[in-house]
């Protein structure tokens, strides 16, 4: 026994628990007990890992993500226990659809967790179905017009993206066969990463583009986010934050596992290319799409594909450095953009609506919701002195320092969805308050701590996360 | 080689092909169902002849799945569906047929081209099995593209996942953790679908994708 199966075992035991709990407010608690617990597992992991099996891998790559995802499980499954109270209030969700909600956060936890420390590229596809179908259902619970659509956009969209990456991990077990053998060992990474040299480079670069185009609809980039915006705004706020902060991080992780499997090869394409590309292109188109959103759910689902495309860029363009500050961008992304929701969450039920033009003046009608979306907004566009500075700015020097022009794009783009952040947050945040002065019941706390850990990276990285995330960065290549 | 069973690979692997074009151009859902039962049992004797060539016993549990779940089950619970929803005898508008099935044509010359040029050191039969594989799985997108229907665009979606079954299996020696996997997903997909119908239904009695493109976005 060690961490790895209790980081499974817990989420998968909590899903019967909480199927079979009646009342919500018990439901919620074991939810943030069951998820706390598999923090406390996860962070086992980084002294206590064992060698890795033939289904399972902790290493130093994928531990940075199970850390970061269970950490950030943890703190929404708080804030959804003080979300879905006002939501049964309101007549939005019935009792039963929260035992429902309740079970399927824990099956998505354990997709995710599950996808994460597979060893097994058929298992991690396996895993991200899961997770994916786990939260198609919970953005349709609302069961309005626009969640069923928002829902059946996703499931559509996400199936297409899932059974190209389901083609593209056959054709690598293809290029994989003929020199690993038949059977299990074809499909495992530990085994796969130390023969990938031999492999047959032509069905490798098709695997790899199977692959980007499959796992990259479930990051959101650009040409292939039509659903994230939608599942965003028409899910429970807890579900979006989720989707933001973890689940494009666990179909980022596919693709960049498959990166290294083929920077191994000799052969092969450059894949840096494509990915510094694909990311650009989200960046820019993501920034510009800002300007004219009217619903403060869909904004923030627009920067997140704004950032995802700025962590994919910063992974295209490769190296340690570039590395480092793609890794550090993600998390603080994940940080930054999850307590966002958070705020979102409460300010859309205060004010009844998630429309833009209706909300106003937070400072004034609500000061502690108003003043932490300011620095929310602040940090995710990059301000500092908080953690997304530092980030963006080691990606932009890194760049300029190789390829100018691309950092004049990329620095066009970040200035652009600057512009478009701040010009919203003066109308939330300030002037005369919009109607709706409901008092507010939200747990501050995890708000609080994601942006005191985003403040605390922004000012001071301590030096052992440094050399970590430096470690990792030159696994990546 | 063993041409026999080449050409029995060769020829299960191509009718899957022939049959995905069938159902590119079905206008009424009833024969769209029903084609869509020959796909998956057209799959299965693929699958079934692999696991006899490959050795491969455990082929034969995926051929059983496919035969009686995707074969069986699925166009039967989609028949009681539709009647259910009272939609089966509506005729679907697929755009122009001419140019879908030309289409179809270059989606199949594509990933022939792609196929067979990257596979050249690969075995024989995998490398049609894969190019084949290809081909129905880019069909299955066209059909869902050009379905308004939700049924529909089911169809499309399942016959795109035969066209995984069909690499799987093609590829010797994958282990069965995919197989099993393919077959599950299926399954759950299907039961998301069938919620997802039902609540649609609910809502706003009509299966017609069109339906919901009232919203858009952000348009109001």
């Amino acid at each position: 026994m060690n961490g790895i199966a209790f980081v499974l075992a817990i989420p998968a035991l909590s899903v019967p628990v909480l199927a079979a709990l009646p009342g919500y407010r018990l439901s919620a608690l074991v939810n943030i007990f069951a998820s706390f617990l598999t923090l406390l597992a996860a962070l086992s992991l980084f002294g206590w890992r064992g060698a890795p099996t033939s289904y399972f891998l902790v290493d130093d790559l994928n531990v940075v993500f199970i850390v970061l995802n269970t950490l950030v499980g943890f703190t929404t499954s708080v804030f959804s226990a003080s979300y879905i109270g006002h939501e049964l209030e309101t007549g939005r969700l019935t009792p039963a659809y929260l035992r429902f909600y309740h079970t399927m956060y824990q099956v998505m936890m354990f997709g995710m967790n599950l996808a994460l420390i597979a060893n097994n590229v058929g298992l991690m596809w396996v895993a991200i179905e899961l997770a994916t179908l786990a939260t198609v259902v919970m953005v349709g619970i609302y069961r309005t017009h626009e969640a069923l659509e928002a829902a059946w956009k996703y499931f559509i969209l996400a199936s297409v993206g899932i059974a190209f990456a389901l083609f593209g991990t056959i054709l690598v077990y293809m290029a994989a066969q003929p020199v690993v053998g038949e059977g299990l060992p074809g499909m495992t990474w530990t085994i796969l990463v130390t023969r990938a040299a031999n492999f047959d480079s032509g069905l490798l670069n098709a695997a790899f583009v199977f692959l980007f185009l499959g796992y990259g609809t479930k990051v959101g980039l650009a040409p292939l986010h039509a659903w994230l915006p939608d599942a965003h705004a028409e899910g429970p706020t807890p579900i979006s934050a989720v989707l933001s902060g973890l689940l494009l991080n666990v179909a980022l992780y596919a693709i960049l596992r498959f990166k290294m499997l083929m920077a191994l090869n000799p052969g092969v394409i450059a894949t840096g290319p494509l990915m510094a590309t694909v990311g650009l292109i989200s960046v820019l188109f993501a920034a510009f799409m800002l300007y004219r959103r009217r619903d403060i759910k869909r904004l923030f689902a627009y920067s997140s594909i704004e950032h995802m495309g700025i962590i994919v860029f910063a992974f295209g363009m490769g190296g340690a450095l570039a590395n480092f500050a793609g890794l550090l961008q993600m998390t603080m992304h994940s940080l930054t953009k999850s307590a966002i929701f958070f705020t979102v969450g409460h300010i859309a039920q205060v004010k009844g609506t998630q429309r833009v033009s209706e909300i106003r003046g937070l400072t004034e009608s609500h000061p502690m919701l108003g003043w932490l979306l300011v620095l929310g907004v602040i940090a995710i566009a990059g301000m500092p002195p908080l953690g997304i500075f530092t980030s963006e700015f080691l990606i932009v020097s890194s760049t300029f320092a190789r390829a100018p022009l691309l950092a004049v794009a990329l620095v066009l783009g970040l200035l652009v969805a600057f512009g478009a952040l701040l010009l919203r947050l003066q109308g939330f945040a300030f002037g005369a308050p919009s109607d709706g002065r409901a008092p507010v019941r939200a747990s501050y706390l995890p708000i609080f701590a994601h942006l005191a850990l985003v403040l605390i990276a922004g000012i001071y990285l301590p030096p052992v996360l440094v050399s970590w995330f430096q470690h990792v960065a030159r696994m990546l290549g | 080689m063993h041409g026999l069973n080449f050409d029995i690979a060769h020829l299960l692997a191509g009718s899957l092909v022939l049959v995905s074009f069938l159902l590119l151009y079905q206008d009424r859902l009833y024969a769209l169902l029903n084609i869509f039962a020959v796909h998956a049992i057209v799959l299965s004797l693929s699958v079934a002849w692999q696991a006899h060539i490959q050795d491969a016993p455990h082929l034969y549990i995926t051929a059983f799945i496919a035969l009686i779940f995707k074969g069986v089950v699925i166009p039967v619970a989609l028949h009681r569906m539709i009647v259910q929803l009272g939609i089966h005898r509506e005729i679907e508008t697929v755009a122009a047929i001419g140019p879908i099935m030309l289409a179809g044509l270059a989606l199949v010359g594509l990933s022939l081209a792609v196929m067979l040029h990257i596979t050249s050191d690969a075995n024989l039969i995998a490398r049609e099995d894969l190019a084949f594989a290809l081909s129905v799985v880019l069909l299955g997108l066209l059909i869902m593209v050009t379905r308004r229907n939700a049924v529909g665009q089911v169809v499309g979606f399942m016959s795109l996942e035969n066209g995984l079954v069909l690499a799987a299996t093609g590829a010797r020696g994958m282990p069965l953790v995919v197989e099993i996997s393919v077959a599950f997903s299926i399954l759950i997909a299907f039961i998301v679908i069938g919620i997802f119908l039902f609540r649609i239904r609910e809502r706003f009695d009509t299966v017609d994708v069109h339906a919901l493109d009232r919203f858009r976005g952000e348009r109001s």
